[in-house]
């Protein structure tokens, strides 16, 4: 049976018949699939949320270590005791308020009558509340987001960040501990009380970062770009929630 | 080895030493250079293109004599495409945090010029056991590299291997770091791979003048 395979007809069967095949297997896979992958993802989230709040695994090394996937369910349950949605001056208790995608509510929010959607999520520890909030931005290349938690007065206990694809070595320094360590006891108010972010910045003259309410940190040499762009995201989506904390004290 | 006649046995064992893609072939060397600074992507790496180029060399095989020589470029390159996102899918379902750190190096695996070598210069012309050999072969050719790399790399820049500290610690200057040792930076660097590749052509030459060339 010798098929002529050069003929055109052929060749655009040939090619429709394959692109059939090939696209029903690899729909098929991603369907297959998808909620063991989107389980990952929602584990990779709550880890965070614990790693920004102080709960992880670094005791002993000098990375990033976050607790494992088999305990995480568990703890940022009993960890997060409280998951809010912050709407204008509304706020109200959802119990998943952690998956709400803000990359989507800052996407909505550029229709000024939407309201936009603000998720917080409420934990303790050491007796005091710890309120931990999602922020998200551009770095040099592609997004940056984190997460930071505060106490009820703004001051930062602990930060998380991850990049999406910032240059190995410089901006990607950014999720290594010896930057985002630094922002554990900033303050976010100034002494007036006033909203005033956390610069990352060079020739603050404090580069052990010894004084804790300038508003700032000491940057990534060769990451000012991403060093900014964190800058820039904790200015912005932070920002939003200071209302809501004036209400707390 | 007495599943295989000494044909076949040739086609695995060429690509690993005398034929091998990356030293002799000088293909595939934009992925060594990438992923090559610790041990555990390198292996990861080795295992999917294993994967990929051996299944797809038996796929291309099958579809040989039904190809339209006109796109088979093409034809090629969705195979390897298809087989990349089913790895990378997999990756991200079982191994979550190794594909966050793999993420743009497994869609790379469809520009390893090695894959698009061998379909194009064996699976076309050969049937699907030879070609599964020939793929499980160049592939473990180019693996073997790359975990030589890797083991260097990571060992000499970061003073341990799959994240362990087999040298000592270098914060609390214990074991070798107490006399003095520090890691070497550069080697964590790309352009160290391709010293270290290089190091390797030194070595596999010099050891059988044949492969020199004039």
């Amino acid at each position: 049976m010798a098929i002529d395979t050069d003929k055109n007809s052929y060749t655009i069967i040939f090619a429709i018949v394959m692109v059939v095949v090939v696209g029903s297997i690899l729909a098929g896979l991603a369907s297959g699939l998808k909620p063991l992958v989107d389980a990952n993802k929602r584990f990779e989230k709550q880890q965070n949320i614990l790693y920004a709040m102080g709960i992880n695994a670094n005791e002993g090394t000098s990375d990033v270590a976050f607790i494992s996937t088999d305990k995480v369910e568990d703890e940022f349950t009993s960890t997060i005791t409280k998951q809010y949605v912050i709407e204008g001056t509304k706020v109200s208790e959802v119990s998943e308020a952690y998956l709400i995608d803000i990359k989507k509510e800052e996407a909505k929010a550029k229709d000024p009558s939407y309201t936009r959607k603000l998720p917080l999520f409420e934990g303790e520890k050491d007796g005091q509340p710890i309120y931990v909030i999602p922020i998200r931005g551009k770095g040099l290349w592609d997004a940056i987001w984190g997460f930071v938690a505060v106490d009820k007065s703004m001051t930062v206990q602990g930060v998380f960040f991850d990049h999406a694809g910032e240059t190995p070595g410089l901006g990607a320094e950014i999720k290594q501990r010896y930057f985002m360590d630094d922002f554990a006891g900033e303050h976010l108010l100034n002494d007036a009380g006033v909203y005033g972010g956390i610069n990352v910045a060079k020739g603050n003259a404090d580069p052990k970062n010894e004084r804790k309410d300038d508003n700032a940190v000491d940057a990534i040499a060769g990451a000012t770009i991403t060093g900014d762009g964190v800058t820039a995201m904790i200015k912005k989506d932070l920002k939003m929630y200071v209302p809501y904390f004036k209400t707390l004290n | 080895m007495g599943l295989l006649s000494k044909k076949d046995s040739k086609l695995i064992l060429d690509p690993l030493a005398d034929n091998n893609p990356i030293t002799i072939q000088v293909l595939g060397i934009c992925s060594a250079l990438a992923i090559t600074a610790q041990l555990k992507p390198s292996i990861v790496m080795a295992i999917s293109v294993v994967f990929v180029l051996s299944v797809g060399n038996v796929v291309i095989s099958l579809m040989r004599n039904i190809i339209p020589s006109k796109i088979r470029i093409i034809v090629q390159l969705i195979v390897v495409a298809t087989l990349v996102i089913i790895v990378d899918q997999v990756l991200k379902a079982f191994a979550y945090s190794l594909s966050k750190e793999l993420s743009v190096f497994i869609g790379l695996i469809i520009t390893n010029c090695i894959i698009m070598g061998r379909f194009e210069a064996f699976a076309l012309g050969n049937g699907p056991w030879k070609s599964f050999l020939d793929g499980i072969g160049n592939a473990a050719g180019y693996g073997l590299i790359l975990i030589i790399v890797g083991f260097f790399r990571e060992l000499l820049g970061s003073g341990t291997l799959f994240g362990f500290k087999v040298l000592g610690d270098s914060v609390e200057k214990t074991g070798l770091y107490a006399i003095g040792y520090e890691n070497n930076g550069f080697m964590v660097l790309p352009p160290m791979a391709l010293i270290v590749v290089g190091l390797i052509i030194w070595v596999q030459r010099s050891r059988n003048k044949e492969l020199i060339e004039d």
